[in-house]
């Protein structure tokens, strides 16, 4: 299923399929965040923003505007 | 002849315990500055290697790669780019955690292009066992062309084994690990072609950065037919990174196996715990109690033993050494100017420790996770948090505390907002005040009318640092787009050498860069509340003794009668009368004039100041004796009393808004590494307390 990175539920994982370059910080792909690799939302604060993910082995919080960009595709569900 | 030093830069990305190896390599032998005209810490130490050969290192901040985003990550890429620059290094060490050594090794692929002799540490060694995980180090050397040092910092393995690396730095490999030219071979060619002499990685550099790189014009390029937009620059840094990974996932593949079934993962237990939407609140309130707790009751303890240590020395030494002016300048002038700076050292001390802590654990991540969303709103960051709540203690620990920020333009906002929290030394001016207005009574059956009312004056110092940082954002422009992308790393056992360090290096920067204003300022302020010009200061115990309603009094009481006429004909004196028009439509007379120019020195002097003006002794801390004389204190003009419930309103809100604290002011100006910010800050917070102590008395007299 595709959705943006903002769609995903806590403990889904997904492919990166594609992003918005230019709402993107480098930063962000240079750890990894980058179309093919796996993400993994694993947590979303308590106000909703920001989220925490595993992508490519880094543990990063990012905003939800920021995931908005980003587009993916679910690949696991977890119960 | 001596052998030359080696100059070593340590490189890496943040939380790979850089830091654990810089302190294991120098210990104590560190210096701690600011790189000219910016704010970035600057840490250099000095390492003995084997065979008496001497070693400079020096700690460079942590970034992810050599395409800056902050200040910060600038440092690294002008040092590098430069070869002429002082601090170039012979060698660089590119620090990695063995957990996280694919991402890692993008900064290490990045260095390798601008070919400087570079030795790869993988740290954390120790924690390979129980991830699973396994290195075929010969493998990896050969293929990342470089040595490698498995270490472990925080046990101190593998360390004489770096210096033995960092000893032969010269038959280290410069050869790049890729030939990141291949993502546009037809744009690259051109600019080999046009700067045959430069090294072409480093030019791509030049292009994509914001960096000053001396020898080489930036306009240069950007005006011949290189031009590039933004975006297809950043299309092909995208490129570049990816075959970076491209590169490091080959390699890995070979030389990386990781066990999964042995990693046993404590850290999403502890995330869930500590980002809950109920328990994280309550965990972080908790900390933030006991970080409260520490700076406000614990280290009253050794406070008050300095300031009457402080006092001791002071009235020894006015006794001890021979009359004269050297002696009132060391007694009066120059030893309590010094109690005034040691006087914070506990404070700072325990809020570092503190904070130490909790970054060195890696629980400020996640608190910066959670708070993030509300301080966004006002321009302000997750972190912004503490030195919030810690500036209800004191200002100075407060903002050097804000330099957990990475974000300049974050940071800037909560130093400069941080001053409005109430701070321990309104308190003494918060309490005479209000036992002076507010009767105490209950209102509703249950509240305390007085306490409310401190309790709203508390309120009061966060909404003005909450409002002001909502206005700042608004106005202040910035150079870097602020995004927010922040690493969530491992949870670990802090280090109690890191966390000594720390302490140590804050403390003393406190006492060696601020500590000199303050000093210089007390003195200043001293000196203007002890002498005066003309003779009225001079003759001041003649003039007293010879009027004769003072002819029936005590040595005491004379004495207090003079210091009163002392202090009314002094500078500070002529001061406070000179701006007697300027505060007068608020509502106050001279004599608290007086006060409030001394009190500049530190809020709580307010309260003494008046105590000499009207008589009673600066000595007498009976805070009884003050109040009933200044409840008795009547405008001879109006008949009024002069503490009557608008002046009083005024004074307090003029308390809570205005900047009376020069340390402050000296700590902003050393953080910011700028006059610019403590003088907006002053005159700033002055204007919103004169305005706001204007309307108010205006309305309630």
């Amino acid at each position: 299923m595709k959705t943006s990175l903002a769609g995903l539920k806590k403990g889904q994982k997904a492919i990166i399929t594609d992003f918005n370059i230019d709402a993107i910080p480098l930063k962000l792909l240079e750890m990894g965040c980058l179309p093919g690799n796996v993400v993994e939302l694993l947590q979303i604060a308590p106000l909703g923003d920001p989220i925490y993910i595993n992508v490519n082995d880094s543990h990063v919080a990012i905003r939800m505007e920021t995931a908005e960009e980003i587009d993916v595709e679910i690949i696991t569900d977890t119960i | 002849m001596a052998a030359p030093t080696i100059k070593i830069a340590l490189i890496g990305n943040p939380n790979t315990g850089k830091t654990s190896v810089f302190n294991q390599l120098t210990g104590l032998n560190q210096q701690v500055g600011n790189y000219p005209g910016i704010t970035v810490e600057r840490k250099q130490g000095s390492v003995k290697l084997p065979g008496n050969i001497k070693g400079t290192v020096i700690d460079l901040p942590g970034t992810y790669s050599l395409n800056a985003s902050s200040i910060d990550e600038n440092v690294v890429i002008e040092l590098l780019l430069n070869r002429n620059d002082k601090d170039f290094p012979d060698v660089a060490v590119v620090v990695t955690d063995v957990e996280n050594l694919k991402r890692n090794l993008l900064l290490f692929t990045q260095i390798k292009d601008l070919e400087i002799p570079t030795i790869l540490v993988v740290n954390m060694a120790d924690r390979m066992d129980r991830k699973g995980i396994s290195l075929d180090i010969p493998y990896l050397e050969e293929h990342l062309n470089t040595k490698i040092a498995l270490v472990s910092s925080r046990k101190g393995i593998g360390i004489d084994a770096l210096k033995k690396l960092i000893l032969d730095y010269k038959n280290l490999s410069t050869e790049p690990c890729l030939n990141a030219s291949s993502i546009d071979p037809e744009y690259f060619n051109k600019l080999r072609n046009a700067f045959p002499n430069q090294l072409l990685y480093k030019l791509w550099l030049v292009i994509t950065q914001d960096v000053n790189f001396g020898a080489l014009e930036r306009n240069e390029i950007q005006n011949s037919s290189f031009t590039k937009t933004k975006s297809e620059l950043k299309r092909l840094q995208q490129k570049e990174t990816i075959k970076r990974y491209q590169f490091i996932n080959d390699v890995l593949k070979s030389g990386l196996t990781v066990d999964s079934s042995k990693a046993k993962d404590l850290r999403a237990k502890l995330d869930r715990l500590l980002t809950h939407k109920v328990f994280g609140y309550i965990i972080f309130f908790c900390i933030l109690m006991l970080i409260f707790q520490s700076i406000f009751a614990w280290s009253a303890i050794p406070m008050d033993f300095i300031d009457e240590s402080f006092t001791k020395l002071s009235s020894w030494a006015s006794k001890s050494l021979p009359p004269g002016k050297l002696t009132e300048l060391i007694a009066n002038g120059i030893v309590p100017g010094i109690g005034g700076v040691v006087i914070f050292i506990p404070q700072i001390a325990f809020l570092f420790l503190f904070i130490s802590l909790l970054e060195e654990s890696g629980y400020m991540s996640r608190v910066v996770f959670l708070m993030d969303k509300i301080m966004k709103r006002f321009g302000l960051s997750g972190k912004s948090i503490v030195p919030l709540i810690s500036g209800t203690a004191c200002a100075i620990p407060a903002i050097m505390a804000a330099r957990n920020i990475e974000n300049w333009r974050e940071r800037l906002i909560t130093i400069l907002v941080t001053p409005f929290t109430t701070c321990s030394a309104r308190l003494p001016v918060y309490t005479i005040l209000i036992s002076l207005i507010i009767p105490n009574r209950m209102a509703l059956g249950f509240f305390n009318l007085q306490g409310l009312t401190l309790m709203l004056l508390y309120l009061l110092g966060f909404g003005g640092a909450i409002l002001s940082a909502y206005l700042l954002n608004k106005i202040l422009k910035t150079r870097y787009k602020s995004f927010f992308v922040a690493e969530m790393p491992n949870y670990k056992m802090p280090l109690f050498k890191n966390v000594a360090i720390n302490v140590i290096e804050k403390t003393k920067a406190f006492v060696f860069g601020a500590g000199k204003i303050i000093l210089a300022l007390s003195i200043i302020i001293w000196f203007l509340g002890s002498h005066g010009p003309g003779d009225n200061f001079k003759n001041a115990e003649a003039y007293i003794t010879q009027q004769p309603q003072y002819m029936n009094l005590s040595q005491d009481e004379i004495d207090n009668e003079v210091a009163a006429y002392q202090l009314e004909n002094s500078y500070i004196g002529i001061i406070g009368q000179t701006i007697e028009p300027v505060i007068r439509p608020l509502g106050y007379d001279w004599k608290i004039g007086i006060a409030i120019v001394s009190s500049f020195a530190a809020r709580e002097v307010f309260v003494g100041t008046l105590a000499t003006i009207y008589n009673i002794g600066s000595s007498s801390d009976d805070e009884a004796t003050i109040k009933q004389r200044m409840d008795a204190e009547i405008n001879p003009v109006t008949g009024d009393k002069v503490f009557n419930f608008a002046t009083g309103v005024s004074l307090l809100l003029f308390y809570a808004f205005a900047m009376q604290c020069i340390s402050t002011l000296a700590i902003t100006k050393k953080e910011t590494n700028s006059w610019k910010w403590p003088l907006i800050q002053l005159f700033g917070m002055s204007t919103f307390a004169y305005i706001v102590s204007l309307v108010a008395y205006q309305l309630l007299k």
